[in-house]
């Protein structure tokens, strides 16, 4: 279409530049996250992650010992190799804490009170002081650290941070909030879009309505409510408001599909004398798949994803903690200045449904479309 | 019993008690109580198809009725109540709450939010989806900056919490005033009013998706002949874009509007993992639940507000799904 009377080749380039550049700045932040899962805590301060596949400078301070001095016309030396058997490449030196790294590698360093220190590249040094040397003297310098990924991270966070149960806690909550509410709705579904009756209409302008009721306004009364009948903060809880709160969305996708099922099989079934629960169970089950799997897979995200409902429902001890109270509430605070670890721990918590998304993403976009274009 | 066990029982039970629900009372309508057998077996039948909905209604409806309708009624009674519950203070909640800064605050924030997330969201949804309409690549891209959606609220924090960072070795924003000669780092999080507007575009970022995925299908919708008349007729591709095909795709755009809008009034993942609402960025759901576990009838009075003003979006929902089914 575009391309009509010559527009094309200019235009084509606005809008292939412009696509890249929304797409990377769409991608870079999740990307950064992921580069510095896989850096360790002093990486992560040292520089960058877009600088991460470079060599970081990293300072440090070794202690001389005084032990070794040799004496040199009216100098006491002390000289050996401040990696002490190791390997590394000095960049800058100092030998004063207030300016660490004063010095480039090769040069001599002149201190205080006639004190000199030359280090060489390879680590090599040499101290030199007109006095008697007695404590051990400091000196502090810059390497440059090669690149480094590791899992050290999910190793940590997985095995000493307790995530694993956080994860398997998910995993609970998830599954029977997905599959049950499937179930109900079909049925709910099936009676609103084949079924004649009094209040039909009435009944589907409720549950659009009920689409948009916000959580909050069950919180209160329902955890009221759990306490009474006993329940209380628990698992069940937290399946049985899951499934309430899915069942607006999933009884209008999966009618406003079973609608659109031709009415010629269902009419023709009836005739040859199915009931409707055999209609049900037989045709039009089957024949939604498409829609239960759209519904599926959104509720799916939508509980794994879920804090404040966590949050309520759930018991606030760390044994029932969900991935995201997980995070919010523990990892933000405890470490909150560990990069690393918070950056495993998201990746941790949002793996799966990335794996979900990217493999059912047709039935996620045919659910959404179901969902609100109609 | 480890919970995923207790999952997995529960799973069968649920999916077990719901087939047998469903089968077993249908089955004792058509044998039992209506059987289509007697002296008037058609009566019966007749008799049995009027009752069949209900049950098929029933768990769903109830279900509904407990977790959706009563609380509405519910939270409303409550936040009637003092704090322990026990004394009828009528709109005294609502009193204090109106005169509190904090709720003054997270009203305007809210505000903000309405004003800017939808608006926001759905342009760069309309925008990439026209971009890539014609892309031969454009499928990736789309799924791409689609990709967001997938992650949690609390993922997306995080992600966003080390872009701001504050420092320049570690957070994008202040690398990039490093580079551009800034001395100090900055805690953008902490610059009053606008630090607003950092949250709301993770929030712009994650809803961008949404808003594209339906845009382009609606793109796609429109009818050739009306571009191709208003090319031929020599209109540019700005022209086509905002004067053609805008104009035909306005009800989806409705649609996507309002479905973020109700999604920012939901949202308190975000302002709860990145500030705390500290720093003025309280907004009411974050509000609501820093009064949760504390004073309930504070936080139901809270609730009830974000309940009213979802409430024209409600009823205008309602009334386009009872014309479409005319």
């Amino acid at each position: 279409m575009d391309n009509i009377a010559g527009t094309k080749s200019s235009l084509s380039w606005a809008v292939n530049i412009s696509v890249i550049l929304l797409v990377v700045i769409w991608l870079i932040p999740t990307v950064g996250l992921l580069v510095s899962s896989f850096r360790d805590r002093d990486q992560i301060s040292a520089s960058g992650w877009w600088l991460s596949p470079f060599a970081v400078e990293q300072n440090f301070q070794a202690k001389i010992p005084a032990g070794e001095v040799k004496q040199d016309g009216d100098f006491f030396v002390i000289e050996g190799n401040i990696f002490s058997g190791g390997e590394g490449e000095v960049i800058r030196f100092g030998g004063a804490r207030s300016n660490p790294t004063a010095n480039a590698a090769g040069e001599t360093a002149e201190l205080t009170r006639d004190r000199s220190l030359t280090v060489q590249t390879n680590g090599d040094f040499v101290y030199r002081s007109p006095k008697e040397i007695k404590r051990d003297p400091s000196v502090y310098y810059s390497t440059a650290t090669p690149p480094e990924f590791s899992l050290d991270n999910y190793r940590t966070i997985l095995f000493s941070n307790n995530m694993d149960i956080a994860f398997i806690n998910t995993l609970t909550v998830t599954i029977p909030a997905t599959i049950i509410p499937i179930l109900i709705a079909a049925f709910a579904a099936y009676a609103l879009a084949w079924m004649d009756f009094a209040g039909r209409g009435l009944l589907i302008a409720i549950v659009v309505g009920l689409l948009v009721v916000p959580l909050q306004l069950a919180l209160v009364p329902l955890l009221q409510f759990h306490n009474k009948i006993g329940i209380g903060q628990s698992f069940l809880g937290i399946w049985m408001a899951h499934t309430g709160f899915g069942l607006p969305l999933a009884i209008y996708l999966l009618r406003n599909y079973m609608v659109g099922l031709p009415r010629d099989i269902i009419e023709s079934a009836k005739v040859d004398g199915a009931t409707d629960f055999q209609v049900f169970t037989k045709i039009v089950l089957p024949l939604s798949f498409p829609a239960l799997a759209s519904f599926a897979i959104f509720q799916f995200l939508w509980t794994w994803n879920d804090l404040l409902v966590a949050k309520v429902f759930l018991p606030s001890n760390s044994e029932s903690w969900v991935m995201t109270v997980k995070i919010a509430d523990d990892l933000l605070g405890s470490r909150g200045g560990d990069w690393g670890i918070l950056a495993g721990a998201a990746f941790i918590s949002i793996a799966v449904p990335l794996i979900v998304f990217f493999t059912m993403q047709r039935y996620l976009v045919r659910g959404l479309l179901a969902g609100s274009v109609k | 019993m480890s919970p995923l066990v207790q999952g997995i029982v529960t799973v069968i039970i649920g999916v077990g008690g719901c087939v047998g629900y469903f089968f077993l009372s249908n089955l004792i309508l058509d044998k039992v109580i209506f059987p289509a057998r007697g002296d008037n077996p058609g009566v019966n039948i007749n008799r049995a198809n009027l009752v069949r909905p209900w049950l098929f209604l029933l768990p769903a409806m109830g279900a509904l009725g407990l977790y959706l309708v009563y609380p509405v009624v519910g939270s409303f009674w409550r936040s009637l109540y003092n704090r322990a519950g026990d004394e009828f203070i009528g709109f005294g909640n609502y009193a204090t709450m109106f005169s509190d800064d904090g709720f003054q605050t997270a009203l305007f924030n809210n505000f903000l939010w309405v004003l800017v997330v939808p608006a926001s969201a759905t342009f760069f949804g309309l925008l990439v989806a026209q971009l890539t309409d014609r892309l031969r690549w454009g499928n990736i891209a789309k799924s791409l900056i689609f990709m967001p959606m997938a992650i949690s609220f609390v993922g997306a924090s995080l992600i966003w919490k080390f872009v701001y960072a504050n420092n320049a070795d570690i957070g994008l924003i202040n690398a990039l005033r490093d580079f551009f000669g800034a001395q100090e780092p900055l805690d953008v999080l902490q610059v009053r009013f606008w630090n607003n507007f950092f949250l709301m575009f993770i929030l712009v970022w994650i809803q961008t998706g949404f808003a594209m995925v339906i845009l382009s299908a609606a793109l796609r919708g429109i009818p050739e002949e009306t571009i191709e008349a208003a090319i031929i007729d020599g209109a540019n591709p700005f022209q086509v874009f905002f004067k053609i095909k805008v104009p035909q795709i306005m009800g989806t755009i409705v649609v996507v509007w309002t479905t973020i809008t109700i999604l920012v009034l939901k949202v308190f993942d975000i302002v709860y993992t990145m500030t705390g609402g500290n720093f003025g960025t309280e907004i009411l759901p974050s509000y609501m639940m820093s009064y949760m576990f504390r004073d309930d009838g504070r936080a139901t009075a809270v609730a009830f507000v974000i309940m009213i003003i979802v409430l024209p979006v409600m009823i205008w929902n309602i009334r386009q799904a009872r014309a479409e089914m005319r």
